[in-house]
């Protein structure tokens, strides 16, 4: 079969006219999901020069929120924009030299766009559904190829600057930008292609959006939760999957609080002894989920005081579970003396279910859920 | 403008470069070799075979579709085919796990299914509505009334 020529496709559809208007929405979502998705990363750093803050408590909810749901909006933006485009593909090369050198450099910045934008958005759904069909580390390589993908993005933006700005402030019907050949009626009027491409983004965010909007939970029938769970709140990790039950059911258990060489060990019974607080708190998941729970038990800052540990320290809290990235996590010291920051023992008046984290787990305002480390058996300061 | 673009396009390879060393600083050669190859995936995958698709829709698919129902089918294909694409993690439920029933819990066919429901009754519903009003544009000779009724 011959490769066609880009003169073959002759849909006045295909305009620049479209392709910007519909690149300004994509462009608004790549920002959002990037500077979203740079938010989400510092605040799973370890090391944060910059404290991450503890309000709103529902921050990192609605922007890891957001990420989800402008990354699922881009994929018919994303793909009605490569509509637009696609006999460029198969435009020929130049025969003069340097041209042909700048158009290489240009169909290379372009190809990495390309690829690193259908990247991005398989990884992220693929990764929003805990499906992992890869090797690679899924955080550092999608953190990784969003910087590519939004530097792609502007040198796109500069080298096309003349011919968005051009067609933005020209009628949508403006043949101005149009290949020559372009000039047969499509089946729809750009108009029309337009406000499909509004009304697919749309259907695809309230199809999904579920998971963390409480409103849509009904209309999501596409969403990775429905919001269910042991209390109303999902669960990300069970307890079987941390292979926890044993140690976490134990009557042998008991919560250490170490601060250098002073170290205070409690039974949950004791602890459940102790002045209780209660707070309404998310738990808001990387993979874009979230609900919010009220969870009862002991304030952090209280059990670092048995031990004199001073404000101002990190703590480290260490989880029953065996093995995993988060056996042990760091909570930063705006955190740890935070009043609302909590090791839980109920959630909505009950015990802690076992996939929840019983017999004790932290919550913490505005912070990502895997940060919120259940089946706690230890937090320690270093002296 | 000129400048404008140099601007932008100098601080673009700055940002992608920064992007570049982190891919290729923190991940041993088998991962990076994973992350190319679903890289150079996505891209054969769009262009060689969902671009083409589309293209095959357009060319064989639409002219056979009554004239006023072309463009109804067209804006059901757009919003269903893009909302298909983005469930599939969802609707193969690959990432689903026997202890872990809050994940992955709804009836992700049976979902789709209403979903292809309502957009193919959107579409039947566009389409007739248009070809009456096709049917029955400009002025009707003879001027037929509806019979009426005592």
């Amino acid at each position: 079969m011959k490769v066609p020529e880009d003169t073959a496709f002759r849909s006045q559809l295909r305009s620049a006219a479209v392709t910007a208007r519909v690149g300004t929405w994509l462009g608004i979502c790549f920002t959002i999901c990037f500077v979203t998705g740079l938010i989400s990363h510092y605040a799973q750093n370890v090391s944060q020069p910059i404290p991450f803050p503890t309000s709103p408590s529902w921050g990192y909810r609605v922007t890891q929120g957001l990420h989800v749901i402008t990354g699922t909006a881009s994929v018919p933006l994303l793909l009605v924009k490569l509509w637009t485009v696609y006999p460029k593909l198969f435009a020929r090369p130049s025969r003069d030299a340097r041209k042909l050198v700048l158009e290489v450099l240009e169909r290379g910045s372009i190809a990495v766009l390309v690829a690193g934008a259908i990247f991005q958005l398989a990884s992220g759904l693929a990764n929003s559904a805990q499906w992992y069909p890869w090797s690679f580390s899924f955080r550092t390589t999608h953190y990784a190829i969003a910087w590519i993908t939004i530097g792609a993005l502007l040198v796109h933006i500069a080298v096309k600057l003349p011919i968005i700005r051009g067609a933005l402030t020209s009628d949508v019907e403006d043949t101005t930008y149009d290949r020559p050949t372009a000039t047969e009626p499509g089946a729809l009027s750009r108009r029309g292609l337009l406000r499909t491409t509004w009304v697919a983004a749309g259907v695809a965010v309230l199809a999904t959006a579920g998971s963390t909007v409480p409103i849509l939970r009904r209309v999501s029938v596409l969403g990775v939760r429905s919001g269910d769970g042991p209390a109303g709140i999902p669960i990300n990790k069970s307890a079987a999957a941390a292979k926890v039950a044993p140690a976490a059911t134990s009557s042998g258990y008991r919560l250490t609080v170490a601060y250098g060489d002073r170290e205070v060990s409690m039974t949950r019974d004791e602890l459940r002894a102790m002045e209780q607080t209660s707070e309404r708190l998310p738990i808001a998941c990387v993979e874009g989920w979230s609900a919010s729970g009220t969870w009862t038990g002991v304030r952090v800052r209280t059990l670092l005081d048995l031990v004199d540990a001073p404000r101002g320290s990190e703590v480290h809290v260490v989880s029953l579970q065996q093995a995993g990235p988060y056996k042990r996590t760091v909570l930063q010291d705006g955190f740890a003396d935070d009043d609302r920051t909590l090791l839980a023992l109920e959630l909505e008046g009950e015990p802690l279910a076992l996939d929840h984290g019983y017999p004790a787990r932290l919550i913490a305002p505005n912070r990502p859920g895997v940060l919120q480390t259940k089946w706690v058996t230890r937090l320690e300061v270093s002296a | 403008m000129r400048w404008l673009q140099v601007v932008v396009a100098a601080l673009g390879v700055v940002v992608g470069g920064f992007g570049a060393w982190l891919l290729l600083s923190r991940q041993d050669l088998d991962q990076l070799g994973n992350a190319a190859v679903w890289l150079a995936a996505g891209v054969i995958l769009h262009d060689g075979v969902l671009a083409f698709a589309t293209l095959l829709v357009a060319a064989f698919v639409l002219p056979l579709l009554p004239r006023a129902a072309r463009a109804p089918a067209v804006v059901g294909l757009v919003v269903l085919g893009a909302t298909t694409l983005l469930a599939v993690p969802v609707l193969g439920r690959f990432g689903a796990r026997p202890d872990n029933d809050t994940l992955l819990d709804r009836n992700y066919v049976a979902g789709w299914l209403v979903l292809a429901a309502i957009t193919l009754v959107a579409v039947v519903v566009a389409s007739v509505l248009r070809s009456r009003a096709g049917g029955t544009r400009g002025p009707r000779p003879g001027g037929r009334r509806r019979p009426h009724r005592a």
